[in-house]
């Protein structure tokens, strides 16, 4: 057990502060916004929960929040399981396991809007390698046409960019596991499953979380890269969550729907969270107790 | 069976490398070639190579002037993560006190805030304290997914160090300064290296508020980039060659830290 000691606050203080500044203040402005009908700098009326009620009214919203979740939720289903595996088979020492993580880690670090600009060129039938590809393998291929291809570019793109960061912690938290652990299962002869399943995975579960929030909560507010792909087309197959508010505040000005929608949004991601977040501890410690059993 | 398997990792190892080129290949081959010649037709490799989209960005100081506004951003943010980061991740991994666990998964929660609409309170606010249009504008933006994550893979670490090490330092007469800077802090060295990383990176690439906050001064290079696009058609070659110089301070910092991620963590608290 941890002693109690209040004054342990003083250590979380600047923390607090900082982000305090550059979150809480924008936050209650746009609480601000989304009870008010702005009709300029000047004029504004208390419109109480007016948008909150347009908004959850809004059908374009429901479809979109659909294609949302269901993007977010292949992103998990491929991103975590493929992340595990390269992991799994990353080399775990050597010259060889430097090169992989610095290959492996490139796509993390271009800038969002380039990931874009790259997919957009690779995936070109004319000109870009991907396109072109897929054209010669006789498969009539194009993103900016059919939706379920550009659907599956998206996809594609957001795995080739993110599935390193899943890579890189649960291989981080592979290389904490003690070689005595798999010793022992070498004397009990286990399985290569089992040394996964009660040994391997038990001790990712820390970096997996973080790897699972993480991508959930940057999936579910993905922007720039689909913007700059497929510009949320073609018609609105790939206009996600984002992109839709986007178009709401920016191109149509509506600064009150739009704050509501916003905190909506907010409250959405934070619940999908908090039930992730609790259900993947209640997993973790059932599993411990397992564990401690057997 | 040993040998096969083997091989099957490095078969599937192998082939997602590829996967993971291919597209950076794609825009480095671009880099090397002319406007013409990228729309003109499909090649593997630039035929009439050329360094000018390079020499463009290194000559011209609204170019390059974007990757030194960049990086000086983001050493920033890097540096003022940590250092409000440590101590506190220090305090959730060793005392519990009021409101812990709350404020921990709080602190996640400033991550979770959809971009789009909070873009203009953003602005509003520093222009507000003066600060539009400075490096210290975005640096403190970015403040508000870095340090979150800083303090989450931080307590990891430190959970991983026994307790015993600060009971016996605090009864050889350490001061908490003194204790944390000459014996915590070398023995999380690790955990630093790695958190630094994930601030770098996220800083790096985010495109939004850095854009929204900065005018001329110090306009970070994501921003610049999007000039690319004019009324007279995109400049894919310039934008290609900007893209590729992007990804090298980042190569860099990994080649710092690689050790650090394969010395391993594994979360104490999550």
């Amino acid at each position: 057990m941890k002693p109690v000691n209040q004054k342990a606050w003083w250590l979380v203080l600047p923390v607090f502060l900082c982000v305090a500044f550059s979150a809480v203040l924008p936050l209650m402005t746009v609480v601000n916004y989304s009870v008010q009908d702005i009709i300029s700098p000047e004029r504004r009326v208390f419109v109480g929960t007016e948008w909150f009620a347009q908004v959850m009214r809004d059908e374009e919203l429901h479809a979109a929040l659909l294609r949302q979740i269901g993007f977010s939720l292949a992103v998990l289903l491929v991103e975590i399981p493929l992340g595990i595996a390269l992991a799994l088979a990353m080399p775990a020492t050597g010259w060889r396991s430097s090169a992989v993580l610095v290959v492996v880690a490139l796509s993390l670090l271009i800038p969002w809007n380039v990931v874009g600009t790259i997919w957009q060129i690779f995936g070109r039938a004319d000109i870009g390698l991907m396109g072109h590809a897929l054209q010669q393998l006789g498969i009539d291929y194009s993103y900016t046409g059919d939706a379920h291809h550009a659907w599956l570019t998206v996809l594609l793109m957001d795995v080739w960019h993110w599935t390193p960061l899943v890579a890189l912690l649960a291989y981080a938290g592979l290389r904490s596991i003690p070689d005595a652990y798999y010793q022992a299962a070498r004397i009990d002869g286990a399985s290569k499953l089992a040394v996964f399943r009660y040994i391997q995975l038990p001790k990712m579960r820390g970096v997996l979380m973080i790897a699972v929030l993480l991508r959930f909560m940057d999936s579910f507010m993905i922007y720039t890269e689909p913007f700059v792909l497929t510009g949320g087309g073609p018609g609105n197959a790939t206009t996600f969550l984002s992109q839709y508010l986007t178009q709401k505040a920016v191109g149509q000005f509506d600064l009150g729907p739009a704050a509501a929608f916003s905190l909506i949004y907010f409250l959405i991601i934070l619940l999908l969270c908090f039930i992730l977040y609790n259900w993947m501890q209640r997993v973790g410690s059932a599993d411990a107790t397992e564990a401690g059993h057997g | 069976m040993a040998e096969r398997r083997f091989q099957k990792r490095s078969v599937f190892l192998l082939a997602y490398l590829v996967f993971a080129l291919l597209p950076i290949y794609w825009m480095v081959n671009m880099s090397f070639k002319t406007n013409e010649e990228i729309l003109a037709s499909f090649s593997l490799w630039p035929q009439h190579f050329t360094w000018a989209n390079y020499r463009t960005i290194f000559t011209d100081a609204s170019w390059y002037s974007g990757y030194v506004n960049s990086l000086v951003y983001v050493g920033i943010n890097t540096v003022i993560s940590l250092t409000v980061a440590l101590p506190a991740a220090y305090a959730f991994s060793r005392y519990s006190f009021l409101g812990d666990k709350h404020v921990f998964f709080w602190l996640l929660t400033n991550r979770m805030t959809p971009p789009a609409v909070f873009l203009l309170p953003f602005f509003q606010l520093y222009t507000t304290v003066g600060l539009m249009d400075t490096h210290l504008a975005v640096a403190l933006a970015h403040l508000v997914f870095n340090v979150p994550l800083a303090v989450w893979i931080l307590e990891g670490f430190m959970s991983g160090i026994p307790r015993e090490i600060d009971e016996t330092a605090y009864i050889d007469g350490y001061s908490f300064p003194r204790f944390f800077l000459t014996i915590f802090l070398p023995l999380i060295k690790a955990g630093v290296g790695v958190a630094a990383f994930f601030c770098f990176m996220f800083s790096w690439v985010e495109l939004l508020l850095a854009r929204t906050l900065t005018s001329v001064n110090a306009k970070p290079i994501v921003a610049t980039m999007t000039r690319t696009v004019s009324a007279s058609g995109m400049d894919w070659a310039t934008l290609a060659a900007a893209g590729t110089l992007t990804i090298v301070p980042g190569a860099i910092v990994i080649w710092f830290v690689r050790h650090y991620i394969a010395k391993g963590f594994a979360m104490g608290r999550v």
